[in-house]
């Protein structure tokens, strides 16, 4: 990347000051935002959001809405002044020579045009080639993104291809016209993550194949890691630091970039080890930004006089290569080495007896096709098969993760266990009771507060029309037996301590709180009526790094002092290493893999955990990991493959076995178990996946670059 | 990181239903379309109340045929907007007429609406065989013109003031369903309603309390545009003869009867008419309104 640095830049921002204008007065959304980049080079911005890291990005597009517009500084592209261009330059270069890749790909196609026409609109539009001509090539960069079978994705309307591949057409889309930058707006955040892994793979190819510049935005600092050669990390519409992944990830200077990785798990660490650190207090609104340094009231580091002076400029961090730049007043004199403290750990939760007992549970659903296919081939009724055959046990205080992308099964089974569905067969038995065949509105009181659940979307989990108090209310009237008013009244207020948040919530409504608050609602409400097993489907995948950081800590928190049993169900394989204490992986309505955490992190594993397990983008340069990028798509729920489930996409794939034969479960040892035709022997021969280095080895790694 | 301070709970920000209520009526005075609407809705509301006072002559008095605008009676007072072929005066008929319609209509319409939004929540929440019926007969209800309706209704069950809300509510409660069925299909599907659910809450509970409220927003639009489709209604009703029986003074009713002496004697007619259109307006731009502000929020 150093070596790049004698060519002339393709793009370069310089004190950029960019602003929205609404009712309510200008509001500075980007301030002193500086950025070269050179051909080839990768550039990534990490931030949470509202630090205007997408502002960025429209403002290099130049693609601000009516409100938006720079204010000061200049973006040139090329030599040429961005902000000077007139509608038509802009329009020329925008397709051809700057591309924009957007977060959802079935937002980005349109749904009623043809893939191919879509495509070859682009260099026909911009090169005024013919459409043979375009076809041809369309055709050719659908190859380079590995989509398999172009011809058919040509052919094809988006909704008929899966998200992945509509996805690699957008990419390919962008790459049509040749750019010479590519703005990629986390683009890979509303894939599943075994196809995440594939679409980071191909961008981190892009620039080498196509010498392509880019900018990669996200808020994973992991998948940073893996696609860029620079990063700038933002927090409320500044950069606070830039450098290359190498020096910025090893030595980071800013406290806001140790507050983020303090807040994401690593491999390295577990709940009872090393709990995670949210950063206090909140993102500061764009106008009331403190004086001085922005970041000022939540930083440990802050000293009066200093931080909240004058607006801190970015400084570069000397004895540092690779041209690392920091803005903080104090980065010489914070110790970095001890930012991380260690040994603080928590006494792990002493497991009870088992409080839920999945036994060969099956759920499928019934799907009426009324074709006239159907109905002469008399196969009218057709079964989704969205579990099959879950076994598992949990203790009481115990953490089980159920793992899996999307369509596993694994929401199916947690609406099976709360008793809005009822099961085909199998048995679930809590506290001893069976209950799948009981819905809900016939289960006992009793039953149903000993059984709550946690929601996935923080906008969605509170009823935007009452108040907080009302909502924890109802459920504490209703299964805490209480009817006084002033008693239900002081247990809200209670739980509101417990959670952590003001107690004069008590008389606001939803709207009037941030995401993170709201799931902390979400979560007093599961434990207003003392469950003893409570669910929690992805509670923190939809809040930002440092927020979630928080929830999940106070999730454990919660859990470890009323010993409720927790069934985490979740995507992330990262937060799931960090908080439970066995997991379930499963795929395609079953389960393959179940066992320790411990045991499903290390070898033995099932081919489609190892893959999994390659998909975790890791934020620590120091881990190395092996790469698995599964081929194919998710099979369809309606038509699952006959023998095992993972057959179509298994890089261990053993022969017609495996398409045929349903696999056999076998036993590891005590509660592991694994769902394969391979033999044990053969997968505990194994190299493992992610192989985090030593204490002593990091050591050695680090301070040579000093 | 919120931190668990002990804050006082301060209650006056909060404040009484009462005052959220001035707050969301303060709202609409960002847009000027509904501040207009609401004050031609007020200014009938002031004169159908202070009728009593403000009526110049007994309504259903017979005075003196054929006074034109602005003739002065034997008594001395004016004839403003004169007086129809009965004697009686035109101005005084609207006041009080104004009674009858912003009784009957709002009336109507709430009654409409309540079966309208039972229907409606029952469908789209529970779905099935339930949603099918209830789909199908307002399919059916919906499939006569609505006038044709209204004439077989009133004229098997007779002409009165109930029987006009039991039409009224009849012909427009389908279109009622249909709406909060559409609505309900969507709230029904959020993360509340699940946690409603599994905390083993009555369907009741859940379809007014969880859902309901959640719905209201363009609820409360179409209410006001029905409002004055149902003010059209009871004035068709009365041109047809099928409003309230005379002789109380009825907008509609006022028009049907002087009809055939539009041509000489316009006033009879458009004074009265212009009373239903301003009314209606009023609902339409009160409705605009509320809509300009639930979009903004």
């Amino acid at each position: 990347m150093n070596t790049k640095n004698s060519q002339a830049p393709i793009l370069e921002c310089k004190d950029l000051c960019i602003s929205y204008y609404t009712r309510a007065g200008e509001i500075p959304a980007v301030v002193d935002f500086s950025l070269t980049l050179f051909p080839g080079e990768t550039v990534g911005i990490v931030g949470e959001s509202g630090c205007g890291k997408s502002t960025v990005a429209m403002a290099i597009m130049q693609y601000m809405g009516a409100n938006g517009g720079i204010k000061s500084g200049s973006i040139t592209f090329k030599g040429q002044n961005m902000t000077h261009m007139s509608e038509e330059e802009l329009r020329q270069i925008r397709g051809s020579e700057i591309a924009m890749i957007y977060q959802e790909p079935f937002a980005s196609l349109n749904p009623s045009v043809k893939i191919s026409t879509q495509l070859i609109e682009v260099p026909m539009a911009h090169e005024g080639i013919s459409a043979k001509e375009a076809w041809q090539r369309a055709l050719q960069v659908l190859k380079d993104v590995k989509l398999p079978d172009p011809e058919r994705v040509m052919n094809a309307y988006p909704h008929q291809i899966s998200g992945g591949q509509q996805q690699r057409v957008v990419i390919a889309m962008g790459l049509l016209s040749n750019p010479s930058l590519l703005l990629l707006d986390e683009p890979t955040t509303a894939l599943d993550v075994t196809v995440e892994a594939g679409i980071v793979k191909l961008i981190a190819d892009i620039s080498k194949k196509y010498g392509t510049s880019q900018i990669y935005i996200s808020h994973n600092l992991g998948l940073i890691l893996e696609t860029c050669d620079r990063v700038f990390v933002m927090y409320s519409g500044e950069v606070v630091e830039e450098g290359s992944i190498d020096s910025l990830f090893s030595r980071p200077r800013h406290p806001y970039t140790h507050g983020l990785f303090a807040c994401i798990p690593l491999p390295t660490a577990d709940k009872n080890a090393a709990p995670l650190r949210p950063i206090r207090g909140q993102l500061p609104l764009p106008h009331e930004r403190p004086q001085g340094c922005y970041y000022g009231p939540r930083c440990d580091h802050f000293i009066a006089a200093t931080c909240d002076g004058e607006h801190i400029m970015m400084a570069p961090v000397e004895g540092s290569a690779a041209n690392h730049r920091v803005r903080c007043a104090r980065w010489r004199e914070i110790e970095h080495d001890r930012v991380i403290p260690e040994g603080i750990g928590e006494q792990p939760v002493a497991v009870g007896e088992y409080i839920l007992e999945v036994d060969k549970l099956q759920k499928y659903y019934e799907v009426r096709d009324n074709s006239l296919k159907a109905l002469l081939s008399g196969k009218r009724i057709r079964h989704i098969k969205a579990n099959e055959e879950l076994n598992f046990r949990a203790r009481k205080g115990e953490t089980v993760a159920i793992v899996g992308e999307s369509g596993c099964g694994k929401s199916t089974f947690a609406k099976v266990l709360m008793g809005l569905e009822t099961s085909t067969n199998g048995e679930i038995r809590h506290n001893g009771v069976e209950i799948s065949e009981i819905a809900v509105r016939d289960r006992s009181n009793k039953q149903v507060s000993s059984l709550q659940m946690i929601f996935q979307n923080p906008f969605d989990t509170l009823n935007p029309s009452h108040t907080i108090g009302s909502q924890i209310s109802r459920v504490i009237s209703k299964f805490g037996g209480k009817t006084e008013k002033g008693k239900i009244r002081e247990k809200v207020m209670n739980l509101l301590d417990i959670v952590k948040l003001p107690r004069d919530f008590y008389y606001r409504k939803p709207r009037q709180l941030s995401g993170g608050q709201k799931q902390r609602i979400g979560i007093a409400r599961a434990f207003a009526g003392k469950p003893s097993m409570v669910i929690a489907d992805e509670p923190v995948s939809a809040l930002d790094v440092s927020v979630a950081a928080a929830v999940t800590e106070l999730l454990m928190d919660i859990q470890r002092e009323q010993k409720t049993t927790l069934l985490f169900i979740s995507h992330d394989l990262s937060v799931v290493r960090y908080l439970s204490d066995r997991i379930v992986v499963m795929y395609l309505g079953q389960i393959l893999e179940r066992g320790s955490t411990e045991e499903i992190f290390s070898p033995p594993y099932h081919p489609y955990t190892e893959a999994l397990l390659s998909a975790i983008p890791i934020a620590d340069p120091k881990v190395t990991k092996r790469e698995i990028v599964l081929e194919g798509n998710l099979p369809s729920v309606m038509n699952p493959p006959k023998g095992c489930p993972f057959c179509t996409r298994c890089p261990r794939h053993i022969g017609a076995i495996c398409d045929n034969e349903v696999p056999p479960v076998q036993q590891v040892n005590g509660r592991h178990f694994i769902k394969c035709h391979i033999s044990l022997d053969e997968l505990a021969q194994v190299e493992e996946v992610i192989h985090v280095p030593s204490k002593a080895e990091r050591q050695q790694t680090v301070h040579p670059t000093q | 990181m919120a931190t668990a301070t002990q804050t006082t709970i301060t209650a006056d920000s909060y404040g009484s239903a009462f005052m959220r209520g001035l707050k969301s009526f303060a709202l609409l005075r960002e847009s000027w379309v509904g501040m207009i609407g609401a004050a031609i809705i007020l200014f009938w509301i002031l004169v159908a109340l202070l009728a009593p006072w403000l009526a110049p002559f007994e309504p259903n008095a017979s005075i003196q045929p054929f006074a034109r605008p602005g003739t002065v009676s034997a008594a001395g007072a004016t004839f403003w907007l004169g007086t129809d072929h009965l004697g009686r005066d035109i101005l005084s008929r609207i006041m009080w007429g104004t009674r009858t319609v912003l009784f009957y209509a709002p009336l109507a319409t709430l009654v409409a609406y309540t079966v309208g939004i039972l229907m409606g929540l029952a469908a789209g929440y529970r779905g099935g065989w339930i949603d099918d019926v209830l789909s199908r007969i307002s399919d059916i209800i919906l499939s006569f013109p609505v006038l044709v309706l209204y004439i077989i209704i009133i004229g098997v069950i007779g002409a009165s003031g109930i029987n006009i809300i039991i039409a009224i509510t009849f012909a427009s409660s389908p279109g009622i369903m249909r709406i909060v069925r559409g609505l309900v299909l969507d709230l029904r599907n959020r993360d509340y309603v699940a946690a409603a659910q599994t905390r083993g809450e009555s369907d009741w509970r859940i379809m007014l309390v969880e859902i309901l409220p959640n719905a209201r927003g363009p609820l409360i639009v179409d209410a006001c545009l029905r409002l004055g489709y149902v003010i059209i209604t009871i004035g068709v009703l009365g041109f047809l003869g099928l409003g309230l029986p005379p002789p109380d003074p009825d907008w509609g009713g006022m028009v049907n009867e002087t009809r055939h002496m539009a041509i000489a004697f316009p006033y009879m007619v458009l004074a009265p008419s212009f009373a239903i259109s301003s009314l209606i307006l009023g609902f339409n731009l009160l409705a605009d309104g509320l809509r300009e502000i639930a979009i903004r929020d």
